[in-house]
């Protein structure tokens, strides 16, 4: 993640300006792997390191959630320019504002819970 | 080993995360970082308040591990295997976020302009670094996902609501990018 730059925050925003391949070569080179590891998964019942066979759960079907909460989370991952795993890597290389986002991102996983009933999904 | 030090480049980093991804399928977990978040609310007791933080923790505790490798391996990543951190991204991208104010655009890995030591000390800063997380947090819960979760290991899966989160997440990104920032900065 870090020696990527794929947790620095002028990579994300260089990613939202469509100036630089970077960001998509990283998402879209483990998604190609993903997509063929997940179907081999599948097509060869590869089973686990524990032996038990290897489940996908589907998403839950929808629109709303996966729209609204999408838009929400983009607009945060543009601004604080961290989503949540390179957050902690940024935590780790010692860049202590990063503290303020984990603690908003907690304080709005928190607010989402309580609120939960309240919202379309 | 100069290679060590000089930024990575993305198909290096694309196939670490989907090594990542086949280790802990193979394991018969799923790769999704927000979730640590939600673990995080319930061992903090969360679930006096909220039914959504009643689950078993426990069982996320491999989640977690993952959360401090992270942060072991951005340490490690940062002051011992770095000669420069400046992000050289394109040299358009540099002249507009100087406009916008941000002198550390080109000789940074993160603008200092918001992650460095005044941050703490100046109210804007601040309120842009938690407004930022909060959204992310709510998105991310709302949305089922994050990058992670949708944008890697739900699309590796084919599955249509990923698709619809991933292009969620960009309407955000965009207006955030385009119509916000020019307003704040």
């Amino acid at each position: 993640m870090y020696k990527s730059e794929a947790a620095s925050w002028f990579r994300i925003y260089e990613m939202f300006r469509f100036e630089a391949f970077h960001m998509y070569g990283i998402i879209g080179t483990a998604l190609v792997i993903g997509v063929i590891n997940t179907l081999l998964i599948k097509r060869y019942d590869i089973k686990s390191f524990f032996g038990s066979s290897i489940m996908f759960v589907p998403k839950e079907k929808g629109i709303r959630r996966y729209i609204i909460g999408g838009v929400i989370f983009g607009l945060g991952w543009a601004l604080a320019g961290a989503c949540p795993g390179p957050m902690f890597t940024l935590l780790g290389a010692g860049f202590l504002p990063i503290l303020i986002v984990i603690l908003g991102a907690l304080l709005g996983t928190f607010l989402y819970g309580l609120l939960r009933s309240n919202l379309p999904h | 080993m100069e290679f060590i030090n000089q930024p990575w480049p993305w198909y290096l980093s694309g196939v670490a995360i989907a090594l990542i991804m086949l280790l802990l399928q193979l394991s018969g977990k799923k790769f999704g970082m927000s979730s640590n978040l939600r673990t995080i609310c319930s061992i903090c007791g969360a679930g006096n308040q909220a039914q959504f933080f009643r689950f078993d923790w426990k069982a996320q505790k491999w989640n977690l591990i993952v959360v401090l490798g992270a942060i072991i391996g951005g340490f490690i990543a940062a002051h011992f295997m770095t000669n420069s951190s400046a992000v050289l991204i394109n040299s358009n991208t540099i002249t507009n976020l100087k406009t916008l104010g941000f002198e550390s655009a080109g000789s940074a890995y993160v603008p200092s302009e918001l992650f460095g030591a005044n941050a703490f000390a100046d109210p804007k800063t601040l309120l842009i670094l938690f407004i930022g997380g909060l959204f992310v947090g709510f998105g991310a819960r709302y949305a089922g996902g994050c990058t992670s979760g949708h944008a890697i290991s739900g699309l590796s899966n084919l599955q249509v609501p990923s698709l619809i989160a991933v292009i969620g997440f960009f309407i955000g990104g965009l207006i955030m990018t385009h119509l916000i920032f020019p307003i704040i900065f």
